[in-house]
């Protein structure tokens, strides 16, 4: 093996391994950054010399050997310094029994740990961007670096936003535990906003984009999938699976050749992932079995298998859409759940069915600036031949898009209503 | 990036010749293994080449099928994973976990896909799944 080859080796055990390592590390640290460190201290240590002896057959077991003896001499000098400390007439009763490290029994119970590692990455004294920084960190075992490409910020940002997290964490005296109780559901779907959203983030990606960016899907779905496999009992985790899994697997439908976007409906079905489709149905059919009232992400998924099960856009089953977009607008009551159940009902029972309940957001005030709505409310005025009303819906929805391009359709289908208008 | 494992075959498995208890029990742990670390797409033993058979194309669409066994074992394939991995060296790392004794060989193998992720969906269905993001977020925090 050249240097280089070992130096790829070992970024593919770190890749592997260091979530494992970290998670382990922090049971007997009880602090995350100190673990994170003691892990990067082995992976140093493996750098200096895999290129010499090889990788070792085992290199997980060698990198938390060599991790946790450095956390041993930290552990012995700071026992020596406060034993220094009570000779000087010092209290040593400050630090609790609570606080002594938990030397045995580290490599017992790694998804235990791991998943106490996920929970602390998530957890609510941090704000969204450092949960989802410390995520790919520690879980994803990606590069400060590798993070901040991905998120367009300069690498000195994203330092100081993951040390600064961790510092947050040491100092509000986060324990390193899975929640119990009412608190875990809350928990859990704070760990699953933080996934959705490194997925969304990728999915955003554009051509032009370091190729950081859309690798953030696929990080979100492997971190989606492992958790599933840490808390199997949890039907939401399943359902962010499916959904993430079943998104996914239209990526390569989703653009033309000249990288303009290609409407769901129009895409050719033939380039969508069979092999992600498969997993996201099973693991949606994973959270339905679970699940007594399904929950937002599994419901989500339940509309995107709709789509992924019609083998043409014309056999998509829009009353089972309909009536799942019902279901996810008691769930969220959100409008915008329910402009998109309007929408999956007008192709369900025909554009009037729709327009009915579309009239009535128009007074929703939360949807009084979002050009959707007349976007939607001229398509189905000028279906149902409605010409002069529907120009006057997509002429508001141009006025109301930030996006150029979009202003441009709409205004076009406004000049087209006018044209009918007159003539029909 | 995807990669298969391919495993090869070998007159043990020509044979079709059962796996030990010991070895079903390694091999299933090894697969949960791979679920835990999130990288198991997919992944399927296959039965000896006397249960299949060779379609070979000549001209003109005129094609023959020739019924298996066939000789050449170590060319055959008798399994294969397919990893959801970040690196050509990531999927070797697992490959070389996998508990095979002495004769085994895996075969490593990048499996092609568009590599670009490509542009949004149109701007209205990206739209009204961004915002639908937001709200369903945004009322499962309130």
């Amino acid at each position: 093996m050249t240097v280089t080859d070992t130096r790829q080796a070992i970024d593919a055990v770190w890749r592997i391994e260091s979530a494992r390592l970290i998670a382990g590390l922090a049971r007997m640290v009880r602090d995350v950054g100190v673990a994170e460190e003691l892990a990067q201290d082995a992976l140093v240590a493996a750098l200096e010399q895999w290129p010499e002896s090889g990788v070792p057959d085992n290199p997980g077991a060698w990198l938390m050997a060599v991790a946790k003896r450095r956390a041993i001499d930290q552990f012995r000098r700071q026992e020596r310094l406060e034993r220094k400390v009570t000779e000087l007439g010092r209290d040593l009763e400050t630090s609790s029994a609570g606080d002594q490290p938990d030397l045995v029994d580290v490599d017992d119970d790694i998804g235990d740990d791991l998943l106490r590692l996920v929970f602390t990455a998530c957890h609510p004294v941090l704000s969204t961007e450092a949960k989802v920084a410390l995520t790919l960190r520690l879980l994803g075992g990606l590069t400060t670096d590798e993070i901040a490409r991905a998120f367009l910020v300069p690498e000195s940002t994203m330092a100081q936003r993951i040390v600064r997290a961790k510092r947050t964490l040491a100092k509000k005296k986060v324990p390193f535990e899975v929640p119990r109780g009412p608190e875990l559901a809350q928990r859990l779907s704070a760990v699953l906003e933080v996934l959705y959203l490194i997925f969304n983030e990728g999915y955003a990606a554009t051509a032009g984009d370091d190729l950081m960016r859309p690798e953030l899907c696929a990080e979100a779905q492997r971190l989606g999938r492992i958790v599933a496999a840490l808390s199997p009992g949890e039907p939401e985790v399943h359902g962010l699976v499916a959904l993430m899994e079943i998104q996914a697997s239209r990526a390569n439908a989703r653009v033309d050749t000249n990288g303009e976007p290609i409407l769901l409906l129009d895409q050719d079905r033939s380039r969508w992932d069979r092999l992600l489709i498969r997993r996201g149905l099973a693991a949606l059919a994973k959270a339905l079995e679970r699940s007594e009232s399904p929950g937002p992400y599994t419901v989500q998924a339940a509309i995107a298998a709709c789509h992924a099960r019609a083998a043409t856009a014309e056999e998509t089953d829009w009353a089972e859409i309909a009536r799942l977009y019902r279901e996810l607008a008691v769930l969220t009551g959100s409008p915008v759940v329910e402009l998109n159940r309007a929408v999956a009902v007008a192709m369900a029972s025909g554009p009037g069915a729709g327009l009915e309940l579309v009239d009535q957001l128009t007074e929703e005030p939360s949807l009084a600036r979002y050009h959707l709505l007349p976007s939607v409310r001229g398509d189905l005025l000028s279906k149902l031949g409605r010409h002069a009303e529907a120009r006057a819906e997509f002429e508001k929805a141009a006025e109301l898009t930030r996006n150029a391009r979009e202003r441009a359709i709409l205004l076009d289908r406004a000049a087209t209503c006018e044209a009918e208008g007159a003539t029909g | 990036m995807r990669y298969m494992m391919i495993v090869k075959s070998t007159p043990d498995s020509e044979k079709g010749a059962l796996p030990t208890t010991e070895e079903l029990t390694a091999m299933g742990k090894y697969n949960e293994e791979l679920v835990k670390a999130g990288v198991m797409l997919d992944g399927n033993g296959l039965a000896p080449s006397s249960q299949g058979a060779r379609v070979t194309f000549a001209s003109e669409g005129k094609t023959t099928v020739t019924d298996g066994p066939f000789a050449e074992s170590k060319e055959l394939i008798a399994g294969y994973w397919i990893l959801d991995v970040k690196s050509r060296e990531e999927a070797i790392e697992w490959a070389r976990r996998v508990p095979f004794g002495s004769g085994g060989v895996l075969e490593i193998r990048k499996v092609a896909e568009a590599e670009d992720f490509g542009d949004n969906f149109t701007p209205e269905l990206r739209e009204t799944e961004e915002a639908l993001n937001e709200e369903v977020a945004k009322r499962r925090q309130g």
